[in-house]
């Protein structure tokens, strides 16, 4: 983040007028952002405060008024979250989502990157074509998926039989072994245009002069884009695809609209929802949350001591 | 630099390869919701005769008029909070220099980036409390979890852009922050506000598991739980013409107002983002 300073201060003054000015501006400033923190703390502060306390009683979502604080028993007790082999399955999957989609998301959006960064009479086309899977609803995404991967009447099956690939058509979602990879692949089609356009921007800052010189010094396009491109547009790169992990880390409704309550496929999100609504267990369902909560803290710490000493390395 | 016709045949092929898996989804449903009865299952790229059946079962089978105008109401409710109050805070944030502000913009993302289903239990509570259990109202409020940051955030580095020279002169005349934002900046800002209004407004639109949690009757259920809950006689029976007429009907005005106003949406997004 830039720290610059943008006060518009009169630009000749006497020091005291000046100084008395600024205080009166940012006293102003905290009132101006009063009314947004305010929102913020009553809407996402306070509800955070309240779900780590009813992570330590035995609340249930009938009667929020009635429980009784049991310590750490949500959490490490006989039947504790952590103890829970269903939880760690949820953790291992979306984890595994997580890492498999950005992954993916990543490659492939700066390869369409580069597509829209070359100038060409298509390119404003491609733009505005890219832009389609990105505007349209996750659950609508999922349902046109479920739609076209039906094991039935599904187009993509009847496509794949066509060019020979397939002897028999492939229960995309009903196949244990094949619904993770379905719902991996509907994410990577619907989220690779956002990573596209980010970097897009991230490529459209890179100085031309850059690429003058090494195409005057005659050096390959290969090594321009590993030895020039590619570290220029890393930082850049390396945030969107924290967004897109830190986003992917919480996924819900693609997995919950897609294969619903099948266990080999349920995400941290889906598995907390479950515990809170369905079987009104908000006590160890708040743990279950504050555990996922956690480890997205514990990402987010990661992540901006790895960037702070990347930085102080330079 | 003069490039090889192999390279240039590759480069649309790639780029017509990109518009197909990009387009044909979307393509593929209008197809589906076009189709009449027994004619859906053939996967036939366009049916032999549209017909508006599947649009017209669509509205008879449940009040999806009605579903349509809760989002517009719950979406459009928390645009215009989002917005009033966080002009006033993207001003401070962008324009003036005071402590603590590095602290609050990452407050701020912060808020805009963890998990929203961690605090869904607190949450509930305070909407019970509220008594906003079951009523739209419920989702305006928990929809500000994320339209509010975004808006911020993104308003902020569209106010750095603008000239320190303009806030000066207009300081000097005497005029006051309120005129100063409203009056003199506001005007600016359309095209920015136009763009992040929309992109807060598709965020709600798309909102899933409060709209879950939070409501329950049919008369505050918002399309995408009404689309998710379109059965038929049994779960193998599912009517897929109508399903894909509902997706039509909730995805065309978002995709033509995407294009309509791309240049700005892009720098939007990426101003959210890459500069931040």
């Amino acid at each position: 983040m830039t720290s610059q300073t943008l006060t518009a201060a009169p630009p000749v003054r006497a020091p005291s007028v000046q100084s008395s000015l600024q205080r009166s501006r940012q006293r102003m400033a905290w009132l101006l952002v009063a009314p947004a923190l305010l929102v913020l703390l009553a809407i996402a502060g306070w509800p955070l405060l309240r779900t780590i306390w009813f992570s330590l009683t035995d609340a249930q979502l009938g009667d929020l008024t009635q429980m009784q604080f049991v310590g750490l028993d949500n959490y490490i007790g006989e039947n504790g979250v952590l103890r829970d082999a269903e939880w760690w399955s949820a953790v291992a999957n979306t984890l595994q989502f997580s890492v498999i989609s950005v992954t993916l998301e990543t490659v492939l959006g700066l390869s369409v990157a580069l597509l829209l960064n070359t100038p060409s009479r298509a390119r404003t086309l491609l733009r505005a074509a890219v832009l389609v899977p990105w505007a349209i609803p996750t659950i609508v995404s999922a349902k046109m998926w479920s739609w076209m991967l039906n094991d039935q009447y599904g187009v993509i099956n009847v496509m794949l039989q066509g060019l020979g690939l397939i002897d028999t058509p492939l229960a995309f979602i009903a196949d244990p072994d094949l619904s993770f990879f379905t719902i991996i692949l509907v994410d990577v089609w619907k989220t690779t245009p956002f990573m596209a356009l980010l970097m897009l921007a991230a490529l459209q800052m890179v100085p031309t002069d850059c690429y003058e010189a090494a195409r005057v010094d005659g050096v390959p396009r290969w090594r321009v884009f590993t030895h020039i491109t590619l570290p220029l547009i890393l930082p850049a790169v390396l945030v969107a695809m924290v967004f897109r992990a830190l986003d992917a880390l919480r996924v819900f409704d693609l997995i919950y609209v897609m294969t619903s309550n099948s266990r080999l496929t349920k995400s941290m999100s889906v598995y907390v929802r479950e515990q809170l609504v369905d079987f009104q267990q908000v006590g160890f369902g708040s743990a279950s949350a504050t555990v996922l909560f956690l480890i997205i803290v514990l990402f987010t710490v990661a992540y901006m001591a790895f960037t702070r000493r990347r930085m102080q390395g330079v | 630099m003069k490039k090889h016709p192999v390279e240039t045949l590759l480069y649309y092929l790639a780029v017509a390869l990109v518009m197909v898996i990009s387009l044909f989804p979307f393509f593929y449903t209008i197809s589906s919701s076009l189709k009449r009865g027994s004619e859906l299952f053939s996967t036939s790229l366009w049916p032999e005769h549209p017909s508006f059946s599947n649009y017209a079962k669509l509205f008879q089978d449940q009040p999806f008029g009605d579903y349509l105008l809760n989002s517009v109401l719950v979406s459009g409710g928390a645009v215009l909070l989002s917005l009033g109050v966080a002009v006033l805070a993207a001003y401070a944030l962008g324009r003036v220099s005071f402590r603590g502000r590095g602290v609050l913009m990452m407050t701020i993302l912060g808020v805009s980036m963890f998990p929203q289903v961690a605090i869904l239990s607190g949450l509930f509570e305070l909407v019970r409390g509220l008594g906003l259990y079951d009523h739209l109202g419920a989702l305006v409020l928990t929809d500000l979890i994320f339209t509010l940051p975004f808006t911020i955030w993104v308003l902020v580095t569209f106010m750095r852009e603008l000239p320190k020279e303009l806030e000066e002169a207009a300081l000097m005349d005497g005029a006051g922050v309120f005129t100063l934002i409203f009056r003199i900046f506001m005007p600016l800002l359309l095209p920015a506000l136009a763009a992040t209004s929309l992109l807060a407004f598709i965020g709600a639109w798309n909102e899933f598991l409060f709209a879950l949690t939070f409501t329950i009757s049919p008369e505050q259920r918002t399309v995408p739980i009404a689309i998710s809950m379109i059965s038929g006689g049994s779960s193998f029976e599912l009517p897929w013409g109508t399903i894909m007429a509902a997706s039509v009907i909730v995805t065309v005005p978002l995709i033509l107002l995407v294009l309509l106003c791309q240049r700005q949406i892009v720098s939007g997004l990426t101003a959210g983002a890459v500069k931040g």
